[in-house]
C-alpha cells in the first residue's frame, strides 16, 4: 500500500512541480561539466606550462613523495608526475577525440543510410556490423593494432574502426524510428530530397541520443586507450600517456604508491566527468 | 524450436563472417610470414621453399577454405615462434581464462543482483542514494586500475595473497582458485556497478506499469509483487546486458591477466601480437569470438524462455 501511495505521489509531483524535477536532473549534467571542465583546463594549461619539464630526469628526487615542490611526487626517473599527468591527459584526450571522431563520422554515415533506406545492403552491412558488435571493442582494437602496429595514430585508427559498429547501430535504429514519423513524410511531400531529409531534418532530431552516445564512446575510448597502452601495444614512448605511466607505476607500487594512485585517479576523474554528462543528457 | 534453429544459423553465419574477416585481415597486411619465421638473412630459395610448404602461394579463397576446414577439425596450424601446434598452446591456457571469467561473472552477479533489487525497492532512500553515488564512481574505474588497487590493498598492505605468485591448477587447485579471487574481484567490481544501475532502472521502469497496481490492488504483499511479477519482466534487458558483460569480461581478462601476471589466453595473445605470430592470434580471436557468440545465443534463448513473445513477430 505504501508503495502504491508513493507512486501516486510521484506522479502528482511530476505534473505540478515540473521545475524542481528539471533542476534536480540538471545537477548530474552540471557535475559532469565541472569535472570535465577541470580536466580540460588542466590539459590546456599543460600545453603551455608545466611546473617541471615532463621529460627532465632528476636522480636526486627519484620516487620522491608528495610534497610542496612535487604535488604528485616523482617517478622512478625523478620526473615530476604532475607534469607528466598533464601531458598524458592531452595524449589520452587527443586519442579519445580522434577515435570518437572516426567512429561517429563513419557510424553516422553508415547508420543514416542503412536506417533510412533499408534494403538488401542494409541487411548485409548490419550482418557484418552484428558480427563485429558481438566482439568486445577492446578485442577488435587488439586485432587492428596487431595489423597496423602500435603508436598514437595507429591506436586512433584501430579504436576508431572498432567503434564504428556500435555508433552505426545506434544511429540506424534512430533513423528507422524517425523515418516513419509524420514530419519526414511531410518533408518528402514538400519536395525535400532524401539527403536533405536525412541530414537537415532527421539529424537535429536525434542530436541528444547522438551526443550521449558520443560521450559514452569517449569514455570507452579513454578506457581502451589506457588499456592498450598499459599492455604495451598502444601509444609508445616518448608520448607520455596515462596507461603507460600506470604500467610502470605498478612496478613501484610498494615503494611509491602515490605514483599509481595519482595517475589512476586522473583517469577516473576524466571518465567520471564524461559519464555524468552523458547521464545528464539522457535523463533530460 | 524454430526460433532456436534460426538463432543457431545466425550464430554460425556470424562466426563464419568473423573468421573470414580475421583471415582476410591477416592475409592483406604487409609482412611475409616466411620472413618472420626465418629471419631477414634467409636465402631467397629457402624462403620460396618455406612459402610453398606453408601454402602461401595458393589463392586466397583456397587457403581460407582449407584453414576453416582445419579449424573445424581442431587444427589451428603451427605457431611461428614456438614451432608447436597452436591447439596445444591454446588448450593448455583455456581452463585458466575460463576459470577467471567464470569466477568474475559469479562475483559480479552475486554483488549486483541483490544490490540492484535493494536500491530499486528503497528508491530515494539514503542507502539508495549512497549506493548510487558509490556506483557512479566505481563505474569510472578502469579495470586494470582496479586490479592495481586490489594488488596494493590486498597484496601489499594486508598480505592476503602474493602478487605475481600464480600457481597453476595442475599444481594445486586450492592455491590456483585463491589467487584468482583477486583478479576476479577487480574485474567484477566495475562491471557490478554498471549492472546495479541497469537492474535498478529496469525494475523502476517496470514498477510504474499498470499490472503492478493491479497486483497491489489484489492484496499482494510488496515482496510478492516485486519477486513474482516485476523481477521476471525486468529480467529481459538485464539478461541481455549480462550477456554483453560476460563477453566484456572475456575481453577484460586479457588485461587483468597482464596485471596479475596470470599465464592465460590473454597473455599469449599479447605476446603473439608483439611477435607477429599470426596463427596463434587467429586461433585465440576465433576462440574468443566463439565464446562471445555462444553466450549471446544462450542469452537470446533464455530471454525467449522467459518471455515467449520474443521473436514471434519476426
Amino acid at each position: 500500500m505504501k508503495q502504491f501511495r508513493e507512486t501516486k505521489k510521484n506522479s502528482i509531483d511530476r505534473g505540478n512541480d515540473e521545475r524542481s524535477v528539471r533542476k534536480k536532473r540538471n545537477y548530474t549534467f552540471i557535475k559532469g561539466c565541472v569535472i570535465t571542465g577541470i580536466i580540460l583546463t588542466l590539459t590546456l594549461i599543460g600545453f603551455f606550462y608545466t611546473p617541471y619539464d615532463p621529460e627532465k630526469m632528476d636522480a636526486s628526487s627519484k620516487l620522491a613523495g608528495i610534497s610542496l615542490t612535487h604535488i604528485m611526487g616523482c617517478d622512478n626517473f625523478g620526473r615530476d608526475i604532475f607534469s607528466r599527468v598533464l601531458k598524458g591527459c592531452s595524449t589520452t584526450l587527443a586519442v579519445a577525440g580522434g577515435t570518437v571522431f572516426i567512429g561517429t563520422f563513419f557510424g553516422l554515415l553508415i547508420g543514416a543510410f542503412t536506417g533510412y533506406f533499408s534494403g538488401m545492403i542494409d541487411e548485409i552491412l548490419m550482418r557484418i556490423m552484428d558480427a563485429l558488435f558481438a566482439f568486445p571493442s577492446l578485442l577488435l582494437a587488439l586485432v587492428f593494432v596487431s595489423l597496423l602496429g602500435s603508436g598514437k595514430y595507429q591506436v586512433i585508427i584501430a579504436l576508431g574502426i572498432a567503434f564504428i559498429p556500435s555508433f552505426s547501430r545506434i544511429v540506424r535504429s534512430e533513423y528507422m524510428r524517425n523515418r516513419k514519423l509524420d514530419y519526414v513524410k511531410s518533408a518528402r511531400l514538400a519536395g525535400a530530397s532524401h539527403l536533405r531529409i536525412m541530414f537537415v531534418h532527421i539529424l537535429p532530431n536525434i542530436r541528444r541520443v547522438l551526443l550521449a552516445s558520443v560521450m559514452i564512446g569517449f569514455n570507452n575510448a579513454v578506457l581502451a586507450e589506457a588499456g592498450l597502452t598499459y599492455l604495451g601495444i598502444g601509444v609508445q614512448p616518448p608520448d607520455a600517456s596515462l596507461g603507460e605511466m600506470l604500467s610502470s607505476a605498478q612496478t613501484y607500487l610498494f615503494s611509491a604508491p602515490w605514483y599509481a594512485l595519482g595517475t589512476g585517479f586522473t583517469i577516473i576523474l576524466m571518465i567520471l566527468g564524461f559519464s555524468l554528462m552523458a547521464e545528464g543528457l539522457q535523463q533530460n | 524450436m524454430r526460433y532456436a534453429g534460426k538463432k543457431m544459423i545466425s550464430m554460425l553465419v556470424t562466426l563464419l563472417v568473423v573468421s573470414f574477416l580475421v583471415f582476410l585481415a591477416f592475409a592483406v597486411i604487409p609482412g611475409d610470414p616466411a620472413v618472420a619465421k626465418l629471419g631477414i638473412q634467409a636465402t631467397p630459395e629457402r624462403l620460396a621453399a618455406l612459402r610453398e610448404q606453408m601454402g602461401l602461394n595458393r589463392p586466397f579463397m583456397e587457403r581460407y577454405i582449407t584453414w576453416v576446414l582445419d579449424v573445424c577439425r581442431g587444427d589451428f596450424g603451427i605457431s611461428y615462434s614456438y614451432g608447436t601446434p597452436v591447439s596445444d598452446i591454446v588448450l593448455e591456457k583455456i581452463p585458466i581464462t575460463l576459470c577467471l571469467t567464470g569466477m568474475s561473472f559469479l562475483m559480479m552477479a552475486a554483488l549486483a543482483i541483490p544490490l540492484g533489487i535493494y536500491t530499486a525497492k528503497h528508491e530515494g532512500g539514503r542507502p539508495d542514494r549512497i549506493i548510487l553515488m558509490v556506483n557512479q564512481i566505481f563505474m569510472a574505474v578502469p579495470p586494470f586500475f582496479a586490479g592495481i588497487l586490489i594488488t596494493y590493498l590486498f597484496g601489499l598492505l594486508f598480505h592476503w595473497f602474493q602478487p605475481g605468485a600464480f600457481v597453476s591448477y595442475e599444481v594445486s587447485m586450492g592455491k590456483f582458485l585463491h589467487y584468482l579471487i583477486f583478479p576476479s574481484l577487480a574485474i567484477a567490481i566495475p562491471k557490478a556497478a554498471m549492472t546495479v544501475k541497469l537492474l535498478r532502472s529496469a525494475l523502476l521502469e517496470e514498477l510504474k506499469k499498470d499490472y503492478v497496481r493491479t497486483a497491489y490492488s489484489k492484496g499482494n504483499h510488496k515482496n510478492a509483487v516485486l519477486y513474482r511479477h516485476v523481477l521476471k519482466n525486468a529480467m529481459i534487458p538485464v539478461i541481455t546486458f549480462l550477456a554483453m558483460t560476460l563477453t566484456d569480461i572475456v575481453a577484460g581478462s586479457v588485461i587483468m591477466e597482464q596485471v596479475f601476471s596470470i599465464p592465460g589466453l590473454g597473455r599469449i595473445l599479447i605476446t603473439s601480437i608483439s611477435n607477429r605470430d599470426y596463427p596463434v592470434v587467429e586461433a585465440i580471436i576465433i576462440l574468443l569470438a566463439a565464446i562471445v557468440v555462444v553466450v549471446n545465443l544462450l542469452s537470446d534463448l533464455l530471454c525467449r524462455g522467459i518471455d515467449p513473445r520474443i521473436g514471434r513477430s519476426e
